[in-house]
């Protein structure tokens, strides 16, 4: 062992280096270290979140009993289904559109599509608060209506993400594959639906996961398009935390997180079985 | 074997794209069982041609006929030929048999029908077995194969490949190029075939048409293309060759006679009917030059005895060898100062030896090698 372990280090071989080692393992602590601690104290059997007093699942049993953080919750996934939903549907097609066609304007067409993505975040908050209010838009739908207004700030925040992932996609696409279908009979439609539509889909699960995943932790854009009745999971969050972080608040958390990390594993999942299929 | 009728009629055809003429007013009568081939360096037109044929571009001037229906505004889904792409185009995500059944599938043929002929397709390209094989588990050859059978499956009337030898190794494509010959052989399909690679269409093609800008340079069988090529362009494309530009001398109708700056007197046993004391071009075949130490003087003149005294004879001084095997190619500087290649075959294991570098040799050529050009 001790032979072993005297063999020269090779120069690329980083992972046996130690200030790589340090690195990496820094790495890892600053990122996972703070939502260790998180999941480990929404089991604390204390008020306050300093002290470790011992193992509780009573937490948990109040954030379910919480009627708005649990409003809250239902309220933030409806929100993420449907902007991933739509951001899916245009994010594709816009994607499709500036892949395919020439146009006049395209590079500003490309370029102001992807605005969202830089504009400051608090600005199109702003933006979208002025936007509803002048054009009244009904604040007293009943539910899930009423969260229109939300639904649209994120769709328009999320799908350029899916363009832009759908696109890079695209770029791979052999296009005579395409021809090969039309050679063989196939319509338009039909070209779309067998040949290009299953090349895109490991950008589209990309694009969904990404989608939900913005919109579902969003604080900014939402905390300006809520009203009231519209509260969302981080929104609710942060108004819990502004009287006290209770174990709670770490329950409810933590549920989120294991949420979504279950979505990405299933999407992944599904993603790296198609993708091994299609490295040719 | 094959039908008078064409099967495919191009009918003054050009193409522009822009301000570029890629195919310009091109003429063609592509008969029915004939292996055709579209020969032509990289940006002549040529695939320009098979796609319009496909139907993928449309002609900005004339008419394509396939089996007698003008099909020229047809599009691509609704023509009745199939294609085998450049990169193959297999579908990444189907599986072989998947991929060989699409066409079938769109065209509504029945499941019992279309297992049968896509069993059958697969074993025509020798790819029984490899039906839940999925495309990344397949060399390169064996996905051609596939783009193949995902073609013949269709039973179309013309068959077009693009470059199908090309991303194949050496080895491969010799065995592919008489495996495409078998398999025309046996469907009895039209085959119309782009390429660039001389050797793939003398060894497969019943017909040759030689692109050169937009232009057929000329339409013959491999034989007559490579030994009667009509202009420098064609002679030089196909295979290798030297050209000397000479002014002509004598011609009647049972001879001909070309004086060359470059190689002295060229006779040749046979009229050309071009203007006398006009500028022509003298081709001659490496192959086709014999070269002997200078010594042997006497052996040379009798061999050159088809010829008056002092024709189709030179001297050089060799300055470059390349030995290939089974050909030793030498370049000689001759006595006039230009370069001609010549190749020797290498009978014996020590043929190559006979010559080399900086030595003086003589050669001498038939009457009937060289070949006059007008243009």
């Amino acid at each position: 062992m001790s032979l072993f372990k005297r063999t020269p280090v090779a120069p690329l071989e980083y992972t046996r280096k130690t200030w790589m080692r340090g690195w990496v393992g820094a790495t890892m602590f600053f990122l996972y270290a703070p939502l260790l601690i998180l999941m480990i104290f929404s089991f604390n059997d204390s008020k306050r979140n300093v002290v470790w007093k011992g193992f509780t699942l009573k937490y948990y049993e109040k954030a379910m009993n919480n009627d708005s953080l649990v409003e809250a919750m239902v309220n933030s996934l409806t929100i993420a289904g449907l902007a991933t939903v739509f951001s899916l549907v245009l994010g594709a097609l816009a994607a499709v559109m500036l892949w395919r066609f020439r146009f006049p304007f395209k590079g500003a067409v490309e370029g102001t599509m992807s605005l969202p993505i830089i504009v400051p975040e608090i600005c199109l908050g702003v933006a979208f608060l002025i936007f509803f209010a002048k054009i009244e838009w009904p604040t007293d739908l009943p539910w899930p209506l009423n969260l229109s207004a939300i639904t649209i700030a994120h769709i328009t925040f999320c799908f350029p993400f899916v363009a832009m992932v759908v696109r890079s996609r695209l770029e791979s696409f052999n296009k005579e594959e395409e021809e090969a279908a039309k050679d063989l009979g196939a319509s338009e439609w039909q070209t779309f639906r067998d040949i290009l539509l299953p090349h895109m889909k490991p950008g589209l699960i990309a694009g969904a996961l990404l989608s939900f995943t913005l919109s579902l932790d969003d604080f900014v854009i939402t905390f300006f398009t809520s009203g009231p009745d519209t509260i969302t999971f981080p929104v609710k969050v942060y108004s819990m935390v502004r009287f006290s972080v209770t174990p709670e608040v770490n329950a409810a958390s933590t549920i989120l997180i294991i949420l979504t990390i279950v979505l990405t594993a299933v999407a992944l999942k599904l993603q790296g079985v198609k993708a091994i299929a299609e490295s040719h | 074997m094959s039908d008078p009728q064409p099967i495919i009629q191009i009918r003054n055809v050009s193409k522009r794209f822009g301000k570029v003429t890629a195919v310009d007013n091109v003429n063609l009568d592509i008969m029915a069982g004939e292996f055709f081939v579209l020969l032509g360096p990289s940006g002549c037109g040529k695939t320009t041609l098979l796609r319009m044929i496909a139907g993928f571009e449309l002609p900005t001037e004339g008419q394509i006929i396939i089996d007698g229906v003008d099909v020229s505004d047809v599009p691509p889904n609704k023509r009745p030929v199939n294609m085998v792409f450049q990169s193959y185009a297999v579908f990444p995500h189907m599986s072989v048999a998947d991929n060989v059944a699409y066409g079938l599938k769109i065209r509504g043929v029945g499941r019992g029908e279309r297992e049968d002929r896509v069993r059958e397709a697969l074993e025509l390209v020798k790819l029984g077995g490899f039906e839940d094989r999925m495309p990344d588990q397949m060399s390169g050859g064996q996905r051609q194969r596939v783009a193949l059978a995902r073609s013949l499956v269709m039973r179309p009337k013309v068959l077009l490949l693009d470059e199908p030898l090309s991303a194949l190794d050496a080895k491969l494509r010799a065995q592919m190029q008489f495996e495409l010959s078998d398999l025309q052989d046996q469907v009895g399909i039209t085959f119309v075939t782009v390429t660039h690679d001389q050797d793939e269409a003398l060894s497969m093609a019943s017909r040759i048409a030689v692109i050169n800008k937009g232009e057929v340079a000329q339409l013959a069988g491999p034989s007559d293309l490579y030994e009667f090529p009509a202009n420098r362009f064609v002679a030089d494309f196909v295979g290798s060759v030297n050209i000397f530009e000479g002014k002509l001398t004598l011609d009647e109708p049972d001879k001909a006679a070309v004086e060359c700056p470059g190689i002295g007197k060229v006779y040749l046993n046979h009229g050309v009917t071009g203007p006398h004391g006009a500028d022509v071009w003298i081709a001659l075949r490496p192959e086709k030059i014999y070269l002997h130490v200078p010594g042997e003087g006497k052996a040379v003149r009798a061999a050159a005895q088809d010829a008056p005294d002092g024709h189709n004879f030179a001297r050089g001084v060799i300055k470059g060898m390349s030995y290939l095997g089974d050909i030793t190619l030498y370049e000689i500087k001759l006595d006039s100062g230009e370069m001609i290649r010549v190749s020797r075959p290498n009978l014996s294991r020590h043929d190559q030896e006979d010559f080399t570098w900086d030595d003086r040799v003589s050669m001498h050529w038939r009457a009937d090698s060289p070949v006059v050009l007008l243009s």
